[in-house]
């Protein structure tokens, strides 16, 4: 059950090893610190746009690790750094594609930063208008349902994705043929400005899960065991044939909706108090408290991330921009004639 | 060779498709046990199952949606959209996702969807079971639209398009589908995508259309040739990208050009048209570019009086071709 402590699950019960927290501690960090980078940079005049990950790497890196990479299908958001980095997005094409340069894997400096997309890694493509890439999710995992595969389809959105038709219509699909999906509200509680209380009516949007024939948690989402015990499940669910699971994780967002917003339609105090169920934070706590790792390392840690920032940082900002004739590539198949 | 219809030329297409390759499925609303409510898939659940012909829940943009992420990892669905007129809920797929997937993740992904849809009027389906909706669609680039005016043309390109990598819109005049009748090669048989088709040759005008209006442009022309004048007419088949060069050569060729189409005139495909004629062929022009359509009007009003006013027909056509050839 989703607590509003800061108290998180026994990773043991879990089902979780030391080195499990480790590594799950590892990729929160770098996407905290890639995340920061691009501010930074944004702010220095060096980069348009960011779009911020900060304070939801505990739900994207507890659901990304439990999932099969090799074989699981992801459908991300724009807020999914920590979840892309973990399914095997590298922190130079997270800056390549930051400063729209011509290595940028997702796009190819076609899209802004954070629309995310890597076949190799089981990454699908997304464009910025929501939800839309719910639906995508749920054809994949209408493949592995039909080519009777043992892999799973996950999709992310925040709470204001809720709203849309394709979420319904996805769900309802999902629920209809018992598919194996997940979806992740990711729910920070704001769309841009505009408070839960002014988005839906009900308690918990997990209570939907209900309404559409599929199994329904709510959790904690700055809670990286607790998510990735609810993602474990739900897997095991999928891949036993029993259906989808609709998972709202409830969550934090630290930062502006995105570098072009001022974040003034929320109090300072709500902003200062937000930092308490800072997830990265927390994670840290936890780990130290449980003796699964020394301060050491932690400073051994930020040094290694520190140092793959800034060489990613440097290494894109050094890179080609894309050719201006590239706009016209790639509109459809270009069949080699002769 | 047999003589088919449309709708079984379109329906072979499909057998001929899902016989031979497994990643092809056809879903929609009522596709499976009932056939469709055309009968376009009659029989195609009973013989590669139900999820090979899936009948779907009534929603639009998860019909193509859920196509899309099944067409990502390898599928190739073939979505039905009843009538083309509630293709609407499904459009931000369609704009925003299918035709970008390949630019946006610089050729990464792909998405080989097709989405057919009967659309047109004529036959008492009022303003939303007669609508023209392949503007809509006709200037995204990253969709290809096609619109075949014969059971023959109808079967080639639907195959064409269910191998086609990219997304294709398939619209499928729905008074076609049992009117018009001819010979239509058995087993595999394909027609090029983007390639227009000259379904007459003439020497004093050309008329350029598509879908049912090239039979009703061929009737008239028939009509007109007892006149002394000999139409050409030039199918476009694909309406998006359009053939450039074929629209050019048979303007070109006798320099008085009428377009058609059943759709509201303002911004249709014939607009379109018009420019590149405009563009190309000026000098070769003896006349004005003469444009047939329907009224702009919200859609097709159902009292058969008003109906009627509203279409395009073989009368219509041949009194402005007649009206182009004395110019």
């Amino acid at each position: 059950m989703y607590k509003e402590d800061t108290t998180l699950l026994d990773y043991k019960e879990a089902g979780l090893e030391s080195e499990d927290l480790k590594n799950m501690y590892r990729t929160m960090y770098l996407a905290r610190k890639l995340d920061e980078r691009m501010w930074l940079l944004n702010r220095a005049g060096k980069l348009p746009f960011v779009i911020s990950c900060q304070g939801q790497e505990a739900t994207q890196v507890g659901a990304g690790y439990a999932l099969d990479r090799e074989v699981d299908i992801i459908s991300p958001y724009y807020r999914d750094l920590a979840l892309v980095t973990h399914f095997g997005m590298t922190a130079e094409e997270t800056m390549l594609s930051a400063f729209a340069k011509k290595g940028d894997i997702s796009s190819g400096g076609k899209q802004m930063p954070s629309h995310f997309s890597k076949k190799l890694c089981n990454i699908m493509t997304q464009g910025s208008s929501v939800t839309t890439q719910l639906l995508h999710a749920v054809g994949a995992s209408f493949k592995f349902k039909m080519d009777g595969e043992k892999r799973v389809a996950l999709t992310t959105l925040g709470e204001g994705s809720s709203n849309q038709g394709d979420f319904h219509e996805g769900l309802n699909f999902v629920g209809v043929h018992d598919l194996p999906f997940i979806c992740i509200i990711e729910n920070n509680k704001y769309a841009i400005s505009v408070p839960r209380e002014l988005q839906y009516g009900a308690d918990k949007l997990s209570d939907r899960a209900l309404g559409y024939g599929m199994h329904g948690e709510h959790i904690d989402g700055n809670d990286p065991i607790a998510v990735y015990k609810a993602v474990k499940e739900a897997r095991e669910r999928a891949i036993n044939g029993e259906g989808g699971t609709l998972i709202e994780a409830m969550s934090t967002r630290l930062t502006a909706h995105s570098s072009d917003d001022d974040d003034s339609y929320r109090e300072k105090e709500e902003r200062e108090s937000m930092k308490e169920t800072d997830c990265l934070v927390n994670f840290r706590t936890y780990i130290l408290d449980k003796g699964v790792a020394e301060e050491a390392w932690f400073e051994e840690l930020e040094k290694e991330i520190k140092a793959i920032v800034t060489d990613a940082t440097k290494a894109a900002e050094k890179a080609p921009y894309p050719d201006a004739r590239e706009a016209l590539t790639h509109v459809y198949e270009e069949v080699q004639h002769g | 060779m047999a003589k088919i219809s449309y709708l079984q030329a379109i329906h072979q297409a499909l057998d001929f498709e899902m016989g031979q390759d497994d990643s092809v499925f056809v879903l929609g609303e009522d596709v499976g046990k009932k056939g469709g409510v055309f009968k376009v898939t009659a029989g195609l659940q009973e013989k590669y199952g139900e999820m090979r012909c899936l009948d779907t829940p009534l929603a639009e943009s998860n019909i193509v949606g859920t196509s899309i992420g099944a067409a990502m990892m390898g599928k190739r669905p073939v979505a039905e959209i009843q009538f083309a007129d509630y293709i609407l809920p499904a459009t931000n797929q369609i704009l925003s996702e299918a035709a970008k997937i390949r630019y946006r993740s610089n050729n990464d992904w792909n998405c080989p969807i097709v989405i057919r849809a009967p659309f047109g009027g004529g036959i008492h389906g009022a303003l939303y079971h007669s609508q023209s909706v392949e503007t809509l669609f006709t200037s995204t680039p990253g969709l290809k639209v096609v619109v075949p005016s014969t059971p023959a043309d109808a079967k080639g390109l639907l195959i064409s398009a269910i191998r086609d990598n990219d997304p294709v819109l398939f619209f499928e005049h729905k008074k076609a589908y049992r009117l018009l009748k001819e010979e239509v090669p058995e087993g595999e048989y394909t027609v090029p995508i983007g390639k227009a088709d000259t379904k007459r040759e003439g020497d004093d005008i050309t008329v350029i259309t598509y879908g049912l209006c090239v039979n009703y442009a061929l009737q008239a022309a028939e009509r007109l040739a007892k006149d002394g004048y000999e139409a050409e007419v030039l199918d476009l088949r694909t309406i998006y990208p359009l053939d450039k060069e074929s629209i050019i050569k048979a303007a070109s060729k006798t320099g008085k050009v009428l377009l058609v189409t059943e759709d509201n005139l303002e911004g249709s495909v014939i607009s379109e048209v018009a420019a590149i004629v405009a563009e190309n062929c000026l000098y070769d022009l003896d006349a004005p570019i003469m444009r047939l359509a329907g009224p702009d009007v919200p859609s097709m009003p159902y009292a058969p009086p008003m109906e009627d006013f509203f279409m395009v027909n073989p009368d219509k056509i041949e009194a402005k071709m007649k009206e182009l050839a004395e110019h």
